[in-house]
């Protein structure tokens, strides 16, 4: 791995404080997703789960065809669609609207799909005000970082980090109570979505046979960020697209309780082109902005395709004994947990962050969470492969292929396996001395090392289990 | 089922904790059973899969499929190891028919030690006895991939003098994750720590689980901290009288 | 340019053709409860209230009007369009202004009303949910912009729950431009995971069941 990710997982468990919070939120949400899943609560959940998976990928499998029929049913609602390769074509679409528009202010509600693209730099970097309206997501973009989990942007902080914050970026008094600091957003935000030119948002799903965007939230500032400005730009991921309205009694029913441990979020928003004739408020433009940004690239890999299935519901990271210890921020990009584990790798290259496939003990809480039933630990072991295959081919890390070579070839061998045991055993103190706690320099090296830091080792056996057997 | 079972003890049983290779067999033999042991076993090769090296996994599974080739059925001490066989053989094979039927036929003939005996003998009670206070944790591979909850518990209840305390959250993964313990170590040994604290939460004396790489983990980091509590696998826990 | 790019990565990918037909997809998966409607109030009753939401049943449209005046008493009122507002007296109430069809106009009068009265399309009875559907009759703003907002509703628009709702709306876009189900009150626990109510949207919300 690189040294980068080694030392953001380190600070990250010698956080004290940090470790609280990342492990008592997440314990909070897996417990209530418990609770609405239960076979009481939901008896059909597992049928549910099925079923998700089957439409997901029923969808990705034909996603060229579905594209289509969306184009074409939001423009027959008067919407429009435009297909972005990247980043820079979406900032570009914004961009080249808004000054068209006459626009300056833009208000944005969650998306992870925007955060992906850097999109609120790109456009502030032009001169145009993008202000995050989701409270968590307003808090972290006021401390310039980056959201911390799915669902919980702002879990890392404190009352007090957010007291700091507001007192220097909206120059108010201090205040440390939750509710008024709550407050102090929603009136600064209301003026936002009251003057805004546009509202961003993203989508949870796209809705092939209606044309449609579905967002979910429980503050209600996505319902203002498309409601109030006259331009709606929707941005999502060419994988969000379901094919039916009707998969919504499937999906919704999943994704809130999966999230939140919620029956439904308090705003479900269904989406389909600007306010018609006669409806008296919402925007008078509707745009969908379908983006690949590498979505095509995972595409092809049948095996690894099911990373698309993905409905951003967070359950795997609040399942995931990893990320509850190493958090959000020390993932290298915007998707963190299990699901930001296996996607990364197959956007950016396994070799941007060769270690982080490894950093996992394939557990599988992840895929008995997953609403859409991606086998998450199936992914990671291939992207494992895919890592080696790559520096194989670069060579690279070639002491650890010839160890395992060694290894193939020791355990084919089965005298010389058995050998090599009892030459190592010998190396070890004699048996009835307990679990040991260091072993002197020369050994103390490589994973015998790295075993020790944390842990003792078990002290070698008189024989081996082969020998003890001969001699029954 | 006729009356033989092969003997898979595992890499880490024969190298690291024989006894409980030789109390499984023995806890076998009271059933009835003939227990033999292929001696040309050595490991399921999954280090080498679990740290991406497919093509030395397959050198190791091929050499596995030799040598349990006419096995009609084997038992292993352990979830993983049994997994590994049973789930993961025939992705390594998906280009090599011939090889796949072998592992397809392989699969069904593969078991865990407590599945076996519950599954297969069709026993709860193997006579043990144990006067202990224990707890169990439910290791991850045999957890999430052969869907193994009950059939400890079912043995555990059986065994005389002995009283199970379920550790919160008891199915939380210890932290072993094969070479995560040592390439991650940090953050395996993290793992480890708020494991062993459910563990002395429950005040058992003993932990109880179906995989030693699990216990290994869990007794490394038990003895680190200075604890008194030990580990113990299923099949010391059965052999005991 | 990036559509035609776009489409053809994917095709390429998936091994398919420009203009090649889909086989169906799985079946939807609509089961509607039998629920009776006695059952139906009870269990929304107790939804709404479970999320910190009031419940109240009329047992006529005049009730309906007494209750919704002593709720706003003292207070500044927007009311939507709703025929069923109109039949209940609720639009006409004194401190209630309605009947308004100008976006600017509606837009200011919701900023700084104190609550908004809408009626709804349907209710979900195991959710506790309203499904708001933007109409001539239902702008969006009411239930969104004044800090409570309550809803009266008949109790013949209550459904069991969202199968239901997708079974007698198989596509929403077909009606509107805008549906959406409103859950409890606007809520986040983003500062420390303390629960906060009434964020962007209502922080009391009040559902009317009359009949």
């Amino acid at each position: 791995m690189s040294v980068e990710f080694d030392r953001k997982i380190h600070n990250t468990l010698a956080d004290a404080n940090l470790q609280l919070a990342i492990y008592t939120a997440t314990a909070r949400l897996k417990e209530k997703r418990i609770e609405t899943v239960a076979p009481d609560a939901l008896p059909d959940y597992q049928e549910l789960r099925t079923q998700a998976n089957a439409v997901k990928k029923h969808t990705i499998e034909n996603l060229d065809y579905y594209l289509e029929e969306f184009e074409r049913n939001v423009e027959a609602h008067g919407g429009k669609v435009v297909y972005a390769k990247d980043g820079t074509e979406v900032a570009d679409f914004v961009l080249a609207l808004a000054k068209d528009r006459g626009a300056r202010l833009i208000v944005k509600s969650k998306s992870m799909t925007t955060e992906e693209l850097g999109l609120n730099e790109r456009l502030e970097h032009q001169g145009l005000e993008a202000v995050e309206t989701d409270l968590g997501e307003f808090i972290v973009q006021l401390a310039h970082e980056r959201p911390y989990h799915i669902v919980a942007p702002a879990l890392h902080l404190t009352r007090y980090d957010v007291a700091d914050l507001f007192t220097k970026r909206l120059n108010v008094p201090r205040e440390t109570v939750i509710e008024k600091q709550t407050a102090i957003a929603r009136s600064v935000l209301r003026q936002k979505f009251l003057a805004a030119d546009i509202g961003i948002s993203g989508a949870n799903f796209l809705v092939a046979g209606s044309g449609a965007v579905v967002l979910v939230e429980n503050e209600g500032n996505i319902r203002l960020t498309t409601s109030t400005p006259k331009i709606h730009i929707a941005i999502a991921g060419i994988e969000k697209m379901i094919p039916r309205a009707q998969d919504l009694a499937t999906f919704l029913k999943l994704l809130g309780r999966s999230g939140t441990g919620q029956l439904l979020t308090v705003y479900t928003s269904f989406l389909s082109g600007p306010r018609r004739a006669g409806e008296i408020d919402g925007p008078d433009e509707f745009y969908v902005v379908l983006l690949d940004n590498g979505r095509t690239r995972l595409l092809p890999d049948r095996g690894k395709r099911q990373s698309l299935y993905c409905i951003r519901c967070g359950a795997c990271l609040n399942a995931c004994p990893v990320y509850r210890k190493i958090g959000g921020h020390s993932f290298p990009w915007a998707y963190s947990g299990p699901i930001g584990a296996i996607i990364t790798p197959q956007f950016m290259g396994v070799s941007h962050e060769p270690g982080l496939p490894f950093a996992s003990s394939l557990c599988g809480a992840c895929a008995e969470v997953c609403p859409v039933k991606i086998d998450i630990p199936k992914v990671l072991l291939e992207l494992r492969s895919d890592v080696k295959k790559a520096e194989a081919r670069d060579q690279r890390n070639r002491l650890e292929k010839l160890a395992f070579r060694a290894f193939a070839w020791l355990m084919t061998h089965p005298r010389l396996y058995e050998m090599a045991g009892k030459l190592a055993a010998s190396a070890a103190p004699p048996d009835g001395s307990g679990w040991i706690r260091g072993v002197p320099a020369p050994m103390n090296i490589g994973p015998l090392r790295a075993w020790l830091s944390q842990r003792d080792l078990p002290p070698a056996p008189a024989r081996s289990f082969r020998e003890m057997w001969r001699r029954r | 089922m006729g009356n033989r079972v092969s003997l898979f003890v595992t890499c880490i049983v024969d190298q690291l904790f024989p006894k409980v290779g030789m109390d499984m067999a023995d806890v076998l033999e009271r059933l009835g059973y003939q227990v033999d042991f292929p001696e040309n076993q050595t490991c399921c090769g999954q280090p080498a899969f679990n740290s991406g090296y497919r093509d030395e996994a397959r050198t190791v599974a091929r050499h596995f499929l030799d040598t349990f080739e006419s096995s009609e059925c084997i038992v292993a001490p352990s979830g993983s190891c049994t997994s590994m066989v049973a789930h993961h053989y025939a992705e390594l094979f998906q280009k090599e028919p011939e090889t796949l039927e072998r592992v397809h036929s392989l699969e069904k003939r593969i078991w865990e030690f407590s599945t076996f005996l519950t599954h297969v003998a069709g026993v709860d009670d193997v006579g043990a006895r144990l006067d202990d206070v224990v707890t169990f944790h439910d290791s991850c591979h045999g957890l999430r991939e052969l869907g193994i909850k009950d059939a400890p518990r079912r043995l555990l209840a059986r065994v005389q003098g002995l009283e199970l305390r379920e550790m919160q959250p008891a199915e939380e993964c210890c932290g072993f994750g094969g070479t995560f313990a040592v390439k991650f170590a940090e953050l395996s040994g993290a793992m480890a720590r708020t494991k062993i604290d459910a563990i002395l939460s429950t005040g058992a004396n003993t932990v109880v689980a179906l995989d030693l790489s699990c216990l290994m983990q869990i007794q490394g980091a038990l003895s680190r901290a200075g604890s008194k509590v030990r580990t113990m696998h299923l099949a010391e826990v059965l052999a005991s009288r | 340019m990036s559509r035609d790019n776009i489409l053809h990565r994917v095709r390429t990918a998936l091994g398919r053709s420009a203009g090649q037909g889909v086989a169906d997809p799985p079946p939807v998966r609509i089961r509607i409860p039998d629920v009776d409607m006695e059952q139906r109030i009870s269990s929304m009753f107790a939804a709404i209230e479970a999320l910190a939401g009031k419940a109240h049943r009329a047992a006529t449209p005049e009730d309906a009007r007494a209750f919704v005046a002593a709720a706003i008493e003292g207070k500044s009122a927007v009311a939507s369009n709703a025929p069923f507002l109109a039949k209940c007296g609720i639009a006409s109430l004194g401190g209630v202004r309605s009947g308004i069809t100008d976006r600017e106009e509606l837009r200011g009068l919701c900023a700084a009303a104190d609550v908004g009265i809408t009626s709804a399309d349907y209710a979900l009875a195991d959710t506790g949910s309203l499904v708001m559907i933007s109409s001539p009759h239902e702008a969006r703003l009411v239930s969104q912009l004044p800090p409570a907002h309550i809803a009266v509703v008949p109790r013949d628009r209550i459904l069991t729950g969202l199968d239901e709702l997708f079974s007698v709306l198989p596509d929403p876009a077909a009606a509107t431009s805008s549906m959406v189900l409103i859950t409890g009150p606007s809520r986040t626990a983003d500062i420390e995971q303390i629960l906060v109510r009434g964020v962007h949207g209502p922080g009391q919300i009040t559902v009317v069941v009359v009949g």
